[in-house]
């Protein structure tokens, strides 16, 4: 052990603290703050209170709020996991020319189509369906964006079911959409939970398509409101952000728990996550 | 009565491969049926196409009597247990095996019935609410022959049913399947890469090679009198000699510097043919022998258990043939080799198909 190496430990360690630090910072806040009687932009020992909670669930918004977030992105989810697995399916067994360069096609496109290149088109289009200010039409147009991706992580899924299950269950009689029902779907289930999980969260912090698409704002999703809380000077509302951060990150670790201990996350080919 | 007619069926495939290429074929009623040959000689794809999950591009498949060539898999009344098995491994034992019936809407408590009948059958019993995952080889085989049974078809098709155990449970279970087979009587075909597993198992056995049937006889047919070349070549645990040789005068073919004895026919004198000759029918013995008889060297000698196989040097080309272990001779020893005429097949040179039809021998 020279002193050279010494120090080089030391000046490592220092380096691994200081990253460390730059990503738990914000994590110390979200559990402290919430809880102090003087939240403010830093981190120190709360002074312990719960009247942040309170104001939190007297704000005309907040609670509402998470109901919209909750009615946007299951919605959404349960709208992307349905449509991704019919639909790769269908490209997982049918012989179809240029299928991949499709696949391929649909993904590079879908992170335009919910971009904020492709926003003006898509307030027009919406407008002109009358979907603006509802909350269907918010979930229909993060349906959209999301669906290219989920079809491609999921038909990695359908392709691992082997194709003699399916046969077997045609000489049984079985129909298509009973094969699919019974057989394809409940074998391919680690893959769709993934899907649902990942749409869920992608659209629980989505903040651009609500924000463009919803006027009113007791229509507005949580990650919209967020930038509303401001006192009566216009100033940061301290004592309602934080409660409103840690109540709004709960759904997403709630759901990534439940469906991790029951399928652990699986990410086969294609994506890695 | 269920068996199945075939009837010029080619299957061809979109590349333009004709995996199966005009076949005519009948399975009766209540035969186990042996499809044998070569990986990529069509008797998978054919298996399918009788299955109906691959579509016949020429011919007719009847099954009991009635045209299924162009009904879907599911209406033919057909039973097939895939080379993996391919159980739900979501689904419990009972759930697998009951999954026909589910299929077309049988109430549960029937269900449950033919659950408990059919794997008492197939000694299942105690292992209905386990996944197939923590089966062994062997009985996940039975829960999918039991899935099979239960769907109750007229024909029960088998894609490889051995080739995923392991040795030693590979004779066990083809014991078993044989007996089930005659217990149940139903209607079997099966495809198999394994000569041994057709010898044993089948009634008959169509050989096939390059979508094409090479022979189509009983085992003991297959093995003691193959058609052509080919079938002679791919029959046997032993590989059959197969000698360019002529015919000599007075019923015998001329052969690596001897002759042996054979029902040359209307075979010219003096013409080449091909002589074929399992090790297993070739007498070996030391000293002289009255008749045609081949004169060489032993080279050496191979234990295959109870039997050896010795390779003898006979003027320049090796035969092989099979002694008792007990008479097992040593390398370098001078020795003799005799076959009845019986067992002496002639081929044509060129075509390899078998050429003097002489009665098949008994026994």
């Amino acid at each position: 052990m020279t002193p050279a190496y010494v120090v080089r430990r030391i000046g490592f360690y220092v380096l691994i603290c200081a990253i460390t630090l730059f990503f738990a910072v914000p994590m110390l806040w979200l559990a402290s703050a919430p809880f102090d009687a003087s939240p403010g932009l830093g981190v120190h020992w709360p002074d312990w209170t719960l009247d942040n909670f309170r104001e939190t669930l007297a704000h005309p918004y907040a609670m509402h709020s998470m109901v919209n977030s909750l009615l946007i992105c299951v919605t959404t989810a349960v709208a992307v996991t349905a449509f991704a697995a019919l639909a790769s399916y269908a490209l997982s067994r049918v012989r179809l020319p240029g299928r991949d360069a499709l696949l391929y096609g649909l993904l590079l496109l879908s992170s335009v189509v919910t971009g904020t290149a492709a926003m003006v088109p898509i307030f027009v289009m919406m407008f002109q369906l009358g979907l603006i200010d509802s909350r269907f039409g918010v979930a229909l147009v993060m349906t959209g964006g999301l669906l290219p991706a989920a079809i491609f992580i999921l038909k990695d899924f359908v392709d691992a079911v082997p194709k003699s299950y399916e046969e077997s269950a045609r000489v049984f009689g079985a129909s298509t959409g009973q094969i699919l029902r019974d057989v394809v779907l409940p074998v391919a289930r680690p893959g769709l939970a993934t899907i649902l999980v990942w749409a869920f969260v992608n659209s629980w912090g989505n903040f651009l398509v609500p924000f463009l698409l919803i006027r009113s704002i007791e229509k507005q999703p949580g990650a919209v409101l967020l930038q509303t809380f401001t006192d009566e000077g216009g100033s940061a509302n301290l004592s309602v952000i934080p409660v409103f951060s840690l109540l709004f990150s709960i759904p997403v670790v709630v759901l990534y728990l439940l469906v991790n201990s029951r399928y652990g996350f699986r990410f086969h080919g294609g994506i890695k996550s | 009565m269920a068996g199945i007619d075939i009837e010029g069926l080619a299957t061809v495939y979109p590349n333009g491969v004709r995996a199966v290429d005009g076949l005519d074929l009948t399975v009766a009623h209540g035969e186990f049926f042996a499809l044998l040959g070569p990986s990529g000689c069509g008797k998978t794809t054919l298996l399918r196409t009788i299955a109906g999950l691959e579509p016949a591009s020429e011919g007719t498949v009847r099954i009991d009597s009635a045209d299924v060539t162009r009904l879907e898999p599911g209406k033919r009344g057909v039973a097939m247990v895939f080379q993996d098995y391919a159980l739900f491994p979501h689904m419990t034992v009972s759930e697998n095996i009951t999954y026909p019936l589910k299929v077309r809407r049988v109430a549960p408590a029937t269900r449950t019935a033919v659950a408990e009948r059919t794997s008492g059958e197939l000694s299942l019993q105690g292992l209905l609410e386990r996944r197939p995952g923590q089966l062994s080889g062997g009985q996940q085989q039975r829960v999918a022959l039991a899935r099979a049974i239960a769907s109750k078809g007229k024909v029960l098709l088998l894609d490889e049913p051995l080739s995923n155990l392991d040795a030693r449970l590979r004779l066990e279970a083809r014991t078993f399947l044989k007996k089930l087979q005659k217990d149940l009587g139903i209607t079997t075909v099966f495809v198999t890469h394994d000569q041994a597993e057709a010898l044993a198992l089948a009634d008959r056995i169509a050989v096939m090679q390059s979508g094409k049937l090479r022979q189509l006889g009983s085992p003991r047919e297959v093995f003691a009198r193959p058609a052509n070349t080919f079938v002679a070549n791919f029959i046997g645990s032993t590989p059959m000699n197969l000698l360019t040789g002529s015919v000599a005068s007075g019923g015998s073919v001329s052969i690596a510097g001897g002759s042996l004895p054979a029902a040359t026919g209307s075979v010219p004198v003096g013409a080449e043919v091909t002589v074929g000759v399992r090790p297993e029918y070739l007498t070996l013995s030391i000293g002289d022998v009255s008749g045609p008889s081949i004169r060489g060297s032993v080279v050496v000698a191979e234990n295959l258990g109870t039997q050896s196989l010795v390779s003898v040097e006979c003027d320049g080309t090796l035969i092989g043939v099979t002694v008792p272990e007990e008479d097992e001779p040593d390398p370098g020893a001078t020795v003799v080799l005799t076959a009845s005429e019986s067992r002496v097949l002639l081929y044509d040179k060129e075509s390899g198909e078998l050429l003097a039809r002489q009665p098949a021998p008994v026994g």
